[in-house]
């Protein structure tokens, strides 16, 4: 392998940051496509990649590997298998998909793309590496972006938001910075892969294993997130602009759940087990909870931004549930989920901004005044609710059969069926959401209030695309996740 | 027949529905017949195929014949999907039952539905319903079954609300969808417990373990408890009927195939798919039959006092479909089935009946009908077959299913049998007051500026007269016994001598007797008036009111289940947790720390003297502790 690829897919974007932010005189026209263009050659590498992937190896496939500070025996050491792959294909695509989402942004559109960018950047950086250093490093940069974006181009209490949003991510880091150190204490190794095959000599350390687990599963939770640590997500997701709002629900709270696969599970196979019980008991109060409180939210976005804790609820539960389908369930989750409610909040953003309303209360009658948004939202919950021919039953029942067939946790029976009680309530607030934005009589207020246009149109329909095919198809995703799960499930001893 | 045909019979209103969906609305939009031709060519050749595919399966040796599976999820050494398909005369009769209904139905919406601005999106979602419904009859695993199952609800979540711009449609359809989903569940829950205990999906190999014994106890139970759930959703059975009576809302031609062949077809064909499973599991079967048994005369109460004609309608659907379910659970297959298959003519011609008067009068208020028979004849004469049929009048098509089901109940359930005798006076009672409300009498003048009431138009009388004939004779194909022996069950014999041999039989004369009443009582109270319909509703006022009311059940679930105790209760709870616990713990210790740097920058005040005399206490402190403890 001679080309990075990985490399190149990881710093396009943050190429096009600096092109963006420093070459002086670009007009906000010429901004739009250099992001568009340096989004999509990523997009189309990593589809590349997909295509090449070899799905018989459970082995990382496209690694790179450079001594990067040898005094601390540092890597910067990349590389995918069958569990960053998809996720890396979802945050290319959303990259891109996110430029079009922003095309209508006139505010500081210089920063505003050059920050969007390096978002990416990080994103896939975190996916991509397999370095603990690195990946705390990619994990970090992602804040900042983050911050602008929300704080500047937000709205309502946006400074708040993004404040809280910084800190909780910085509470999780530390621990989770806690944690990565004393595994290199212990280990004396940086690399993840190493680690877990290494086995663990931690045993002998002066913190025991289970504290270590505890300490990165903290860092991770807050990004999932895991009650009782998900209150930053619905204020940042409320206040972002629509374009962050897609990649913070599609791309960023999947870190979360990578993070947990990759490394509390193949590194801590043991403590996994032993608390698996309890982290299903967490799973499934995030989905019942999540749902229940989505249920009494008012506004569109946060009614939106709750859903997202309910159906992350399913990724925790499929990841220690530990057994092989329910892994690769957890896997296609985290994918699926992301392309439903990063469509889900862009459909969400054009209702508000075309409508000027966002109160569930006051919206009402749009099917007629927006046909094209009506349907496709209508898609897109759908598709969170676990629609057959969606990837979101797809993902949503591998999910269940794993936990339910699980014999790695006892009890974990009743908990996966109270988890599938969910779908119940999910169908309750996603078709009650549909409702008041969309059925009832047309109101006169909202006359004038325009459907999609073409641009709008062409995203609407990748997502659609995506959706449907992965759903009707699901193969297309299982063949290349259950490769990456196989090493997994081999530490796990199972 | 090659399997590839057999996948176009699902496949044609699929592609109809995707030709629709995709093209018409943009290009077509000026040639709004079109998409309703081409549903029904695709119906059409479904129909074709599927009468081959019946032929085939009367040949076939165990009326059975197999079709190779195709992938669809392989997880190495964890799960394997396949997408495969069943043919056995369970899925012919079926698909026989949805195609002609559904193709009767959609020539008639030709008329019906002439002008409505949102035809293609009707027609699209029509091809969708229909290919759904046959999907899930073809499917030969319970995931596959599942994923059309989903379909089907899907469907008539958005048939049901056709006309969103109006809330009580909007209302209806969500309600439909939640109901049964809360069905689903246990349906879910059922697939998920089987495939733990049998590693497989597949509906044959599932009823081979359980008729050999390897698939039994506390397991096969609640499995079976489990389907029945999803069934008892979808069927409309108590306690989750209560979506269908408001799933009216939606397009009359929609509920006809909601009633009749699609939707709430779907239960009662899973329980029959399934049956090993029950039959072998006493408690199983028990609560099929009481839940069917009770239903059918639970809804027929209700039937007995409303006054729109479709509710009237819809409570005599509810209360036909636990005749089936205590068909399946007393008797077997074949008797549930055959109900389900006669069921499905009349009750869909009464819909269109109802449409078509509708059409007409632009009400759907039966007070505000009556002697519609002189202004629609044809109307008048189809409907009044069908409710012949229905009441089980001798010998049209509705009698010879529902004395199976009488037959087979007092054999094995005697209480239910006499619930079952005493439904049988009510439905022939509510079906002729429809009649006599209706079509009898003078003319009371129907909606406000409406015109004058009229025939409707050939369209919509043609499909009505097909299914008035299939309403007569659609019974004579077990007279001979040869549907019980596609199943399985029963001996055959000659017509003549099944034909009028049942005559000899005590039973049914019994039942006749009880419709004849029925009829008579009717007639007494709505044509010749010996009596006072309103003088005995303030007779039975409790009775009536609770009727009328629909036992309160509505609002028990709404209103005090759904808005007090969930929303206003628990979810509101969380709400409250989440606000004032989690998130004021997160913002109290922030303003904590906070107040704490504050109490610390104090300490921090840079006055050297300051931290010399800490410095000095904290010496003497540590000093002391050295002199006391070391």
């Amino acid at each position: 392998m001679d080309f990075n690829y990985l490399s190149t897919i990881i710093f396009l974007p943050a190429v096009g940051a600096v092109l963006i932010a420093f070459v002086p005189g670009l007009s906000g026209r010429l901004i739009k496509w250099l992001s568009a263009i340096f989004t999509l050659v990523p997009l189309g590498l990593s589809i590349y990649l997909f295509a090449i992937f070899d799905r018989a190896s459970g082995a990382i496939q496209f690694e790179e590997k450079l001594s990067w500070i040898p005094a601390i025996n540092a890597h910067y050491h990349l590389g995918v298998d069958g569990i960053s792959l998809p996720l890396v294909i979802l945050m290319a695509l959303l990259g891109f998909l996110v430029v079009l989402i922003s095309w209508k942004i006139d505010l500081r559109p210089r920063e505003y793309f050059a920050w969007l960018l390096l978002l990416e950047t990080s994103i896939l950086g975190v996916f991509c590496s397999l370095d603990l250093l690195l990946f705390f490093l990619f994990w970090e940069i992602e804040v900042i972006p983050m911050y602008f974006l929300i704080s500047i181009w937000g709205t309502g209490r946006k400074e708040y938001s993004a404040t809280k949003y910084v800190i909780y991510t910085l509470f999780g880091s530390a621990f989770m910075l806690a944690g990565i150190l004393s595994l290199y204490f212990a280990t004396g190794s940086l690399s993840m892969v190493e680690i877990a095959q290494g086995g663990l000599a931690m045993v002998q350390s002066v913190i025991p294993a289970a504290g270590v687990f505890w300490l990165l599963f903290i860092g991770f939770a807050v990004k999932l997130p895991v009650f009782p640590l998900h209150t930053w997500l619905p204020d940042a997701h409320t206040d972002a602009p629509t374009a962050v709002s897609v990649v913070l629900a599609g791309a960023l709270l999947k870190m979360g759940g990578y993070g947990m696969i990759r490394i509390c599970v193949s590194i801590f196979p043991d403590v996994a087990r032993e608390f698996a019980l309890i982290l299903i008991i967490l799973a499934v109060v995030n989905v019942l909870y999540g749902a229940a409180v989505t249920m009494r939210q008012t506004d569109l976005k946060r009614m939106i931004a709750y859903s997202s804790v309910s159906h992350m609820g399913y990724v925790l539960l499929g990841i220690f549930a530990l057994s092989q389908v329910s892994l690769v369930g957890a896997t296609m989750q985290m994918f699926s989920h992301g392309i439903i409610t990063g469509l889900l909040f862009a459909m969400a953003g054009l209702v508000m901004h075309n409508s000027k309303e966002r109160d569930l209360r006051k919206l009402g009658g749009l099917a007629r005044q927006m046909p094209v948004i009506a349907v496709v939202f209508s898609v897109a919950g759908l598709a969170s609710l676990g629609l057959p021919t969606t990837s979101g039953f797809a993902a949503e029942f591998l999910v269940f059969v794993g936990s339910f067939t699980s014999t790695a946790v006892v009890g974990i029976k009743l908990w996966t069926l109270l988890g599938v009680l969910g779908i119940v309530i999910t169908a309750g607030y996603i078709l009650w959401m549909l409702q008041r934005v969309f059925y009832g009589p047309p109101q006169d207020k909202f006359n004038k209030v325009k459907d999609a246009d073409i641009l709008e149109r062409v995203y609407m329909f990748v997502f659609v695309a995506v959706i449907m095919g992965v759903g009707i198809y699901p193969a297309i995703l299982t063949d290349v996740i259950q490769a990456g799960v196989m090493p997994v499930m081999r530490l796990l001893g199972g | 027949m090659p399997s590839e045909l057999v996948w176009l019979i699902f496949l044609l209103p699929l592609f109809s529905f995707v030709i629709i969906s995709l093209f018409f609305r943009p290009f077509l939009n000026n040639r709004p017949k079109l998409g309703g031709y081409i549903t029904i060519a695709a119906l059409l050749g479904s129909l074709g195929l599927s009468i081959w595919a019946l032929f085939e399966v009367m040949a076939a040796p165990g009326h059975s014949i197999p079709i190779p599976d195709i992938n669809w999820v392989v997880i190495e050494g964890g799960l394997t999907i396949h997408l495969g398909l069943i043919l056995d005369s369970l899925t012919a009769v079926m698909l026989l039952v949805v195609i002609i209904v559904s193709l009767m139905v959609q020539i008639y919406s030709q008329g019906y539905m002439k002008g409505d601005p949102g035809y293609h999106r009707y027609y699209a979602f029509m091809s969708l319903f229909t290919a759904s419904m046959l999907g899930l009859v073809l499917a030969d695993n319970l995931l596959f079954v599942y994923v059309f199952w989903e379909m089907v609800g899907l469907c008539s979540y958005l048939l049901i609300g056709f006309w969103f711009h109006r809330p009580e449609a909007a209302n209806a359809a969500k309600k439909a969808f939640i109901v049964t989903r809360l069905g689903d569940f246990g349906f879910l829950a059922a697939i998920l417990l089987l495939y733990f205990n049998t590693g497989t999906f597949d509906i044959g190999q599932l009823n081979t373990l359980a008729a050999g014994g390897a698939l039994a106890g506390t397991v096969l139970t609640w499995a079976a408890i489990g389907i029945f759930a999803g069934a008892a959703g979808k069927s409309a059975q108590f306690p989750l009927h209560v979506w269908l009576p408001d799933a009216m809302e939606g397009p009359t031609p929609v509920s006809a195939l909601i009633h009749a062949a699609t939707m709430v077809a779907a239960g009662v064909f899973l329980v029959a798919r399934t049956f090993p499973l029950f039959a072998h599991s006493m408690e199983a079967m028990t609560t099929v039959a009481v839940i069917g048994g009770f239903t059918a005369i639970f809804a027929a109460t209700m039937g007995l006092v409303m006054t729109d004609i479709k509710r009237v309608l819809a409570y005599s659907t509810i209360s036909q479909l636990g005749y089936m379910m205590l068909g399946l659970g007393t008797g077997g297959v074949a008797i549930g089935i055959f109900h389900l298959f006669n069921h499905a003519f009349f009750k869909a011609l009464l819909f269109l009946g109802a449409g078509s008067v509708n059409h007409a009068t632009g009400t759907f208020d039966m007070r505000r009908m009556g002697g519609l028979r002189r202004f629609m004849p044809w109307t008048y004469a189809t409907f009044l077959i069908a409710s012949i049929s229905i009441a089980g009048i001798w010998p049209l098509a509705g009698f010879w299913s529902k004395d199976e089901i009488l037959v087979s109940a007092l054999q094995a359930q005697p209480i239910l049998f006499y619930l079952a005798m005493i439904t049988v006076f009510m439905t022939a009672f509510y079906m002729f007051r429809v009649v006599f409300m209706t079509f009898g009498g003078d003319y009371r003048g129907g909606e406000e500026g409406h015109g004058k009431p009229h025939e409707s138009p050939a369209v919509m009388v043609m499909p009505m007269v097909v299914l008035a004939i299939l309403a007569v004779v659609s019974g004579f194909w077990n007279v001979t016994g040869q549907f019980g022996a596609l199943f399985g069950h029963g001996h055959t014999q000659g017509f003549a001598e099944g034909f009028f041999g049942i005559l000899t039989h005590a039973l049914p004369w019994i039942s006749l007797i009880l419709a004849g009443l029925g009829i008579l009582l009717a007639y007494a109270i709505y044509s010749a008036r010996w009596l006072s319909a309103e003088r005995i509703g303030a007779m039975f006022k409790p009775l009536y009111t609770l009727f009328l009311r629909k036992y309160w059940l509505d609002e028990l679930y709404e209103q005090v289940i759904v808005r007090l105790v969930l929303l206003k209760g628990l979810f509101a709870a969380f709400q409250a947790v989440d606000s004032y616990g989690v998130d004021g713990a997160v913002n109290g210790l922030a303003k904590g720390v906070m107040a704490s740097g504050k109490a610390i920058r104090r300490a921090h005040s840079g006055q050297l003297q300051l931290y010399g005399l800490f410095i000095g206490i904290g010496i003497i402190v540590i000093l002391a502790c050295f002199y006391l403890f070391g």
